[in-house]
């Protein structure tokens, strides 16, 4: 511990439970809402718009595997087909993934677990959620305004000869990504100058250190995604040749400066639901994590790695072969530190007290589902075979693996897990191990049949098909169903669980350590009404749990002062 | 087992490459196969043999294990250099061509692909090959990316605009093979496909030498006009038989007013086809989509050709 902190005298602060005042009843009405820098309160309007997202994205889904039902038409047409996919697309990843995990359980957890008050600019992250909203009402602008056909890659000449509305919904695109920008400054600096005295880096919270990469590789690759979309619309509106053959372009620019950013933005979806998956199976085991330093520096060694494999998705594009092979060398290289995390993932389960509650269930599903999703990478990055792959089923099933069966999962054992802090409620226990289980099997009832579709030849973004792949498309379909019924079983009792009287949570449930459990449920405005103090590893689950409720004696501040005592220092970066 | 289970999850294997595909293919999902076979084992009879007991069991505390991170950084670590490069030598054999490849030069189109023998014959959706004998396509596209796949060879590459890009192949024997565009490429992406008929070499050269004398022969115009509607494409998007596929159907088509996308109207006279043809963006029929490709490089013959043939279509 360091100067800073050793004339503080230092004691337990019983944790209030059923607290009457938390942030939820802090300030009521529209614009307390609209208007609040509390990042709690910001992540739950997040959460509440990508859970809406999501839901726009399913039904997009769910309306594209009926339309394959049939090999030629039935019910919609080639071209709202192909809007429809590109909706789909460009949805579910610019509105739902990529702020999902970071904007909604991040901005919630990540001051908490740092045991501070808010982020570092509490008035920046309420701008980043009105940049999103923004950019959204561009996106919504462009379906209500015939759509987008181009998909959500918006590859050139197409997307720049196409007659939909391409320049709104990249605008929209392009908008967003400042929302992402400036999260990824905010959570860069709240982690480097905001962690409670005592919290160094070795006793950051492994969700924190995942927060940390995303937002690494969120403020270094967005940029390049906003230059190349600017281009792009410059092409289109002023005539400008950027990547037009016709103009003196190059098409095959676009798609380096695109997966410039798309494939590092593949981390940015999937890093945080690693850092979700840590703190679940440690407290779920109610043991010390394995191999702490390798899960924590294994997500910037993936953030590094990531920048420099974005060439994968082009090894039939006509990219030069040495490109091609130096792109299939570094693609390897991903799945070594990831290969890590998934090891000591298990091997923290070994000897540990295993407690199969909902949220640890998701996390089991998440490791098999995004291991398949894992190894069918490594089978994509395998040149010879990859020529094959390209631009099938299969690398839609792989993504699908990857950012559903990962990130989804992820997410949704992020929900059940702090769905108690973050409402003050506990949800049915049975319901959701049901929907769980539902989701899994509908998942993969969705999904397997498209790895053998793919491995067949049956290519991508294909309205019609040949009738030899019918019977595992509507097995697909089915899938989906399934899936969609999952989904509408977790949303049932959720929102049960929020406007019944007899359910509230205790302040630490599942018995975990880390700060965010050192806090009522729901937590209080400013969080904590002390300054908390940290002593141990956050997965020292043999220390007493008192150890873990210690803050700075007479900084039990109320209301009247909570603004002075934030100006507390934590340990300088 | 492993053939058998191939055999249904990929496709038949008819070229040269597609064993060796298929093998890697084979290697990576049996390895991946055992490694999550222990994942998932090791999962469950850990969540069975550590089921928590009460709330107050205590854990061991175990913090790292160098010699197991090390076992499962080097396993993967020579795994995946096994698959790279087994990977990297097939794809190198993939990009060679060997120098005494039958070339042939292909063009894709919005949405069809046209082929180009050395002696000047072209087909559509249509490309024969001598079966055995290694071919080289040496492609463009004229207007957005497409890519051409035939699943059968294990084959792919992109095509694009002012750009060539190449391929080849050599078929293990005669058959028919489907061919996919697997790049989007706008409305019609999904429909198009067509056929590599690999054929006897001998056959083969009988084919060529039977379709140079076909195309030198003098036909009347409109039937000049039905072989061009075959071989530049159009039967892809403009029926006959008044179905809309994409663009406009044909029969009727001449001499019918036409209303524009932007609210004028138009008799489509000979001076109109031949704009539409030429230069299909000047005048777009209300309700169809700005698609189509020009055809300049056609002749004057061929055009008055192709326009004999559509006011036959009454």
């Amino acid at each position: 511990m360091s100067a800073a902190t050793k004339d503080f005298k230092i004691r337990e602060f019983p944790v209030e439970e059923n607290p009457k005042e938390h942030y939820l009843n802090a300030a009521s009405g529209l614009k307390s809402w609209l208007f609040t820098v509390d990042h709690k309160r910001i992540g739950l309007m997040y959460l509440a718009s990508i859970i809406f997202f999501f839901f726009v994205g399913g039904l997009l889904a769910l309306a594209l595997r009926l339309e394959l039902w049939e090999p030629a038409r039935t019910f919609m047409d080639a071209d709202t087909y192909n809007r429809v996919f590109t909706l789909h697309g460009a949805v579910m990843v610019f509105l739902f993934i990529i702020p999902s995990i970071p904007a909604a359980l991040g901005n919630f957890f990540l001051p908490m677990m740092l045991g501070a008050k808010d982020v570092a600019f509490p008035k920046l992250n309420l701008l980043s959620f009105w940049i999103y909203s923004f950019g959204a009402l561009f996106t919504l602008y462009s379906i209500a305004h015939g759509g987008v056909d181009t998909g959500w890659t918006f590859y050139t000449p197409y997307s720049t000869s196409t007659g939909t509305a391409v320049i709104s919904m990249t605008l929209g695109v392009f908008i967003m990504g400042f929302s992402s920008i400036l999260t990824g400054i905010n959570f860069i600096v709240t982690v480097h100058k905001m962690r409670a005295p005592g919290q160094t880096w070795g006793k950051l919270p492994l969700f924190i250190w995942s927060l940390y990469a995303t937002a690494i590789i969120q403020v270094l690759a967005t940029p390049v995604l906003a230059i190349t979309l600017l281009l792009l619309i410059m092409e289109r509106t002023l005539g400008v040749g950027i990547f037009d053959p016709a103009l003196g372009g190059d098409p095959v620019l676009y798609q380096h400066f695109f997966w410039f950013y798309s494939h590092p933005a593949v981390y940015i979806m999937i890093v945080p639901a690693f850092g979700i998956i840590s703190e679940i199976i440690s407290t779920f085991s109610k043991k010390t994590i394995f191999g702490y330093w390798l899960i924590a520096l294994s997500s910037l060694a993936i953030a590094f790695t990531g920048f420099l494999v974005w060439g994968h998705h082009m090894f039939v594009s006509g990219q030069s072969e040495l490109s091609t092979i130096i792109f299939s060398f570094l693609t390897f290289f991903v799945g070594i530190p990831t290969g890590i995390k998934i090891l000591n993932w298990v091997a923290t389960m070994y000897k540990g007290s295993i407690d199969m509650k909902t949220p640890m269930l998701y996390a089991m599903m998440f490791l098999f589902l995004f291991s398949i999703g894992g190894f069918t990478g490594i089978m994509l990055g395998a040149l010879s075979v990859n020529v094959h792959l390209h631009d099938t089923y299969y690398v839609v099933a792989h993504f699908h693996y990857v950012m559903m069966g990962g990130t989804v999962f992820a997410f949704l054992a992020g929900i059940h897990y702090w769905w108690p802090k973050m409402t003050g409620k506990m949800y049915n226990e049975l319901w959701a191990k049901i929907a769980s289980v539902v989701l899994f099997i509908g998942f993969n009832v969705t999904f397997l049949p498209q790895f053998v579709m793919g491995s067949q030849g049956m290519p991508r973004r294909y309205y019609s098909y040949i009738e030899q792949f019918q019977t595992l498309h509507q097995t697909s379909t089915v899938g989906s169903w399934v899936l969609g019924l999952g989904f509408i079983i977790v949303g049932i009792y959720l929102t049960i669980s929020l406007f019944s009287k007899a359910n509230k949570a205790s302040s630490n449930p599942w018995g975990a350590r880390a700060l965010e459990w050192m806090s009522s449920s729901p937590p209080p405005h400013h969080n904590f009404n002390h300054t908390p103090v940290v002593l141990h590893n956050p997965y020292d689950f043999h220390k007493p749990i008192s150890e873990f409720r210690l803050g700075i004696d007479g900084s039990d501040n109320h209301h009247e002062h909570t603004e002075v005592a934030q100006t507390q220092p934590a340990e300088k970066s | 087992m492993l053939e058998t289970i191939n055999r249904l999850i990929l496709p038949q294997v008819s070229s040269t490459f597609a064993a060796d595909v298929d093998g890697l293919f084979t290697f990576i999902n049996v390895a991946s196969a055992i490694i999550l076979l222990g994942i998932t084992v090791a999962i469950i009879y850990f969540s069975v043999k550590y089921k928590r007991k009460s709330e107050d069991d205590v854990t061991p505390v175990i913090r790292y294990n160098t010699t197991l991170e090390l076992t499962w950084t080097i396993i993967p670590l020579i795994l995946i250099l096994i698959v790279f490069a087994w990977g990297f030598r097939g794809h190198i054999d993939m990009r060679t061509p060997p120098s005494n490849a039958y070339e042939v030069y292909v063009t894709a189109n919005s949405f069809f692909w046209q082929f180009t023998y050395p002696n000047g014959v072209q087909t559509t959706d249509e490309l024969y090959v001598p079966a055995g004998r290694p071919v080289k396509l040496i492609m463009q596209s004229r207007d957005v990316i497409h890519s051409f796949f035939v699943p059968d060879f294990r084959v792919k590459q992109d095509v694009l605009p002012g750009r060539y890009t190449t391929a080849w192949f050599q078929t293990l024997g005669t058959g028919e093979h489907v061919i996919f565009c697997t790049e989007y490429c706008g409305s019609g992406h999904s429909d198009m496909d067509g056929m590599v008929y690999a054929i006897e070499p001998e056959e083969f050269d009988a084919w060529l030498r039977e379709q140079k004398e076909l195309s030198e022969q003098e036909l009347p115009l409109a039937v000049l006009g039905q072989n061009l509607y075959q071989q530049q494409g159009c039967a892809g998007c403009h029926s006959l038989d008044g179905n809309v596929v994409i663009g406009p159907s044909f029969q009727g088509l001449y001499m019918d007013e036409r209303q524009g996308a932007d609210g004028s109207s138009r008799v489509a006279d000979e001076d109109y086809l031949r704009e539409s043809i030429n230069n299909p963006g000047e005048f777009i029929t209300s309700g169809f989509n700005n698609i189509m490709p020009g055809y300049s490089y056609l002749s004057e013959d061929q055009v008055s050709a192709i326009i004999e043939f559509i006011k036959e279509q009454q």
